[in-house]
């Protein structure tokens, strides 16, 4: 039985939404902005007035007071209390149940410790960096031990390396204390590291569920295709090791150079955002870049979108709007394609399943 | 060392030893026509001795403290739980905005003709006058404070199990304490300005009616240790506000 349920709830751009999760998933729910994303959080959360009925574990919650639902709520923006100091935000929710005293001290000393922020206990909001601010409101938000735990893009202010770290934390965390959680993002790559499933939101609808490899490669609907792109798959028709740690894996006409783990390659694949397309010789060592030729150009509303033959196969590219016009892109035209390695995803016969590099 | 640098005075002090000293000058030099009309800083400071040495000073400061005391006191405590009630319920607010908007406006010493009918010459007059001047400004920041608070605070604290009780006394008052001490601040001030005004026109004691009687007698040098003494006193209530206002929001601003 799934541990938290939507039933057809309605509220601002959500309309009839269904959505079950699983007990200790971490779901992502990703989706555009103004998708309905935090609305929906909300509504778990009993923060908005709804229809439709949310029920945890089997038994209706609508009519308890966000109080009452013992949910732990990140919220984007975090609002650490500014007045308070970290022991005190993190012993907010737990004063507030009126615990006693000796029993406060000895949680919130677990939390600082699990957290790794014990040195901080005594400083204010105002004066820590927002890596800590993040600990902190985790900390606050585990104190009452939820059952359910909502983050709402609690990443998308830190910088890119922080974000990584913490969420590679977070993952850690969820999988030892077992919360059934749901994390609210637009990254796709977030998305993609840290889910149990994705549930792909798009102007109010739940558009797809499933294992992020199923929705990554899998697109169930034109909207989730147009907003995470549809993917290049290219079979491998060889694998030679070069030594060093890497390989070059024969695409098509293309050697593409990637880590080498001692197991053969049988596909690989890459978003259409992850190819750069130049104009000219990109600088650098000539390490997955390739000469290729645009065969067609689809402009829409959000994006544009190249089809570059290169080699034997025909690669779907695309770029944002200001891009495409400070370019000269034309069918016909030669250009260079750059492959981001790091979005590389490799599929492996002895693991049957997509992974990143 | 550090203690010392903490005692140098500023530079502060500087123009307002020059103006002393000019102030001194011109006086003594007869600089200015009708110069009994203008004492020296000198003749000031002797006064201000005289005065308070005959306990004529001291006297009739008890007097527009224990006013403004009284006044401010009741003033403020009731501005402040209306404008608590005003900026949490919004009913409440819906209900007395309109009533506030039209009062707030009206200048304290415009109540004096009315106040003087209805409670007589007394101390009830100042006080009632110095109730009137702060009770609305304060009232006033209060639920501007209390509204202003972003709601998301409110939405976290309700997530972690807060009533609406312990989220207006733990996170919404103490989030809206700037504001409110902006108005404590600025009234704490106004309440001397308004209480020697009062005094001046309709009470026989006080600083107020001590000016009126120097000017009277034609007694320059006494009407400017009162204006001194007032000064100081606006000043002082002024600061002490607002270092409350920076000790209780040191971690807010």
């Amino acid at each position: 039985m799934p541990f938290i349920r939507l039933k057809n709830i309605s509220k601002y751009v959500c309309h009839n939404v269904n959505l079950e999760v699983f007990d200790k998933e971490f779901l992502v729910l990703l989706g555009s902005n103004a998708a309905g994303k935090s609305t929906l959080l909300n509504i778990i959360a009993g923060l908005i007035t709804y229809e439709g009925s949310v029920l945890f574990d089997g038994i209706p919650v609508d009519q308890l007071l966000p109080s009452k639902r013992k949910i732990g709520y990140l919220f984007q923006n975090l609002y650490l209390f500014p007045h308070l100091n970290v022991t005190s935000n993190i012993a907010y929710s737990l004063k507030i149940q009126k615990w006693p005293q000796h029993d406060v001290n000895a949680r919130v000393e677990e939390l600082l410790r699990m957290m790794k922020i014990k040195h901080l206990a005594s400083r204010y909001p105002m004066k820590l960096s927002g890596g800590e601010k993040q600990r902190v409101a985790l900390a606050r938000a585990l104190a009452l031990s939820p059952k359910i735990l909502l983050l709402d893009e609690p990443l998308s202010s830190l910088d890119v390396q922080t974000s990584k770290y913490l969420r590679m934390e977070l993952k850690q965390l969820h999988s030892r204390l077992g919360i059934t959680t749901i994390y609210v993002t637009h990254n796709l790559t977030e998305a993609e590291e840290i889910a149990d499933r994705i549930a792909v939101i798009e102007s109010g609808h739940i558009e797809q569920v499933g294992k992020p490899e199923d929705v990554f490669f899998y697109p169930e609907s034109k909207k989730v295709a147009d907003f995470i792109g549809t993917p290049n798959i290219l079979d491998c028709l060889y694998c030679n090791s070069l030594g060093k740690g890497v390989m070059e894996v024969g695409c098509g006409g293309l050697p593409i150079i990637i880590p080498d783990d001692g197991n053969k390659v049988k596909k690989i694949a890459l978003l259409p955002r992850d190819i750069y397309v130049s104009e000219s010789k990109p600088p650098g060592p000539d390490v997955n870049r390739f000469k290729g030729i645009i065969t067609d150009i689809d402009v829409d509303d959000s994006m544009v979108r190249l089809n570059v033959e290169a080699g034997e196969n025909h690669l779907l590219a695309e770029m944002p709007h200001h891009i495409y016009h400070d370019m000269d892109f034309v069918v016909g035209k030669d250009v260079f394609l750059i492959l981001k390695l790091r979005s590389i995803k490799v599929y492996r016969d002895e693991e049957r399943r997509w992974k990143n590099l | 060392m550090n203690g010392l640098k903490r005692f140098k005075p500023g530079w502060g002090i500087l123009p307002v030893f020059i103006f002393l000293m000019m102030w001194e000058i011109v006086a003594r030099l007869n600089l200015i026509p009708g110069q009994s009309l203008f004492p020296s800083f000198f003749t000031v400071v002797m006064e201000f001795y005289y005065l308070t040495a005959n306990k004529v000073l001291g006297h009739n400061f008890l007097s527009s403290l224990i006013r403004v005391l009284i006044g401010f006191s009741a003033g403020s405590i009731a501005g402040l739980f209306v404008g608590i009630i005003m900026g949490w319920k919004d009913v409440i607010n819906k209900a007395l905005n309109p009533i506030v908007s039209l009062i707030f406006p009206i200048p304290a010493l415009g109540w004096l003709p009315l106040l003087m009918l209805w409670l007589g010459i007394g101390e009830a007059l100042p006080i009632a006058i110095i109730f009137i001047c702060s009770f609305f400004p304060i009232l006033y920041n209060t639920a501007t404070g209390i509204r202003t608070v972003d709601k998301n605070y409110i939405q976290v604290a309700r997530t972690l199990g807060a009533s609406d009780m312990n989220i207006l006394t733990s996170v919404v008052i103490p989030l809206a304490l700037p504001n409110i001490f902006t108005g404590l601040r600025l009234e704490s001030g106004m309440a001397w300005r308004v209480v020697i005004a009062a005094e001046m026109v309709a009470i026989p004691t006080g600083i107020g009616a001590l000016m009126m009687k120097a000017e009277s007698l034609m007694r320059m040098d006494i009407i400017i240790v009162c204006l001194v003494v007032l000064s100081v006193m606006c000043f002082s209530f002024e600061k002490m506000f607002a270092f409350i206002e920076a000790k209780l929001t040191v971690h807010l601003r």
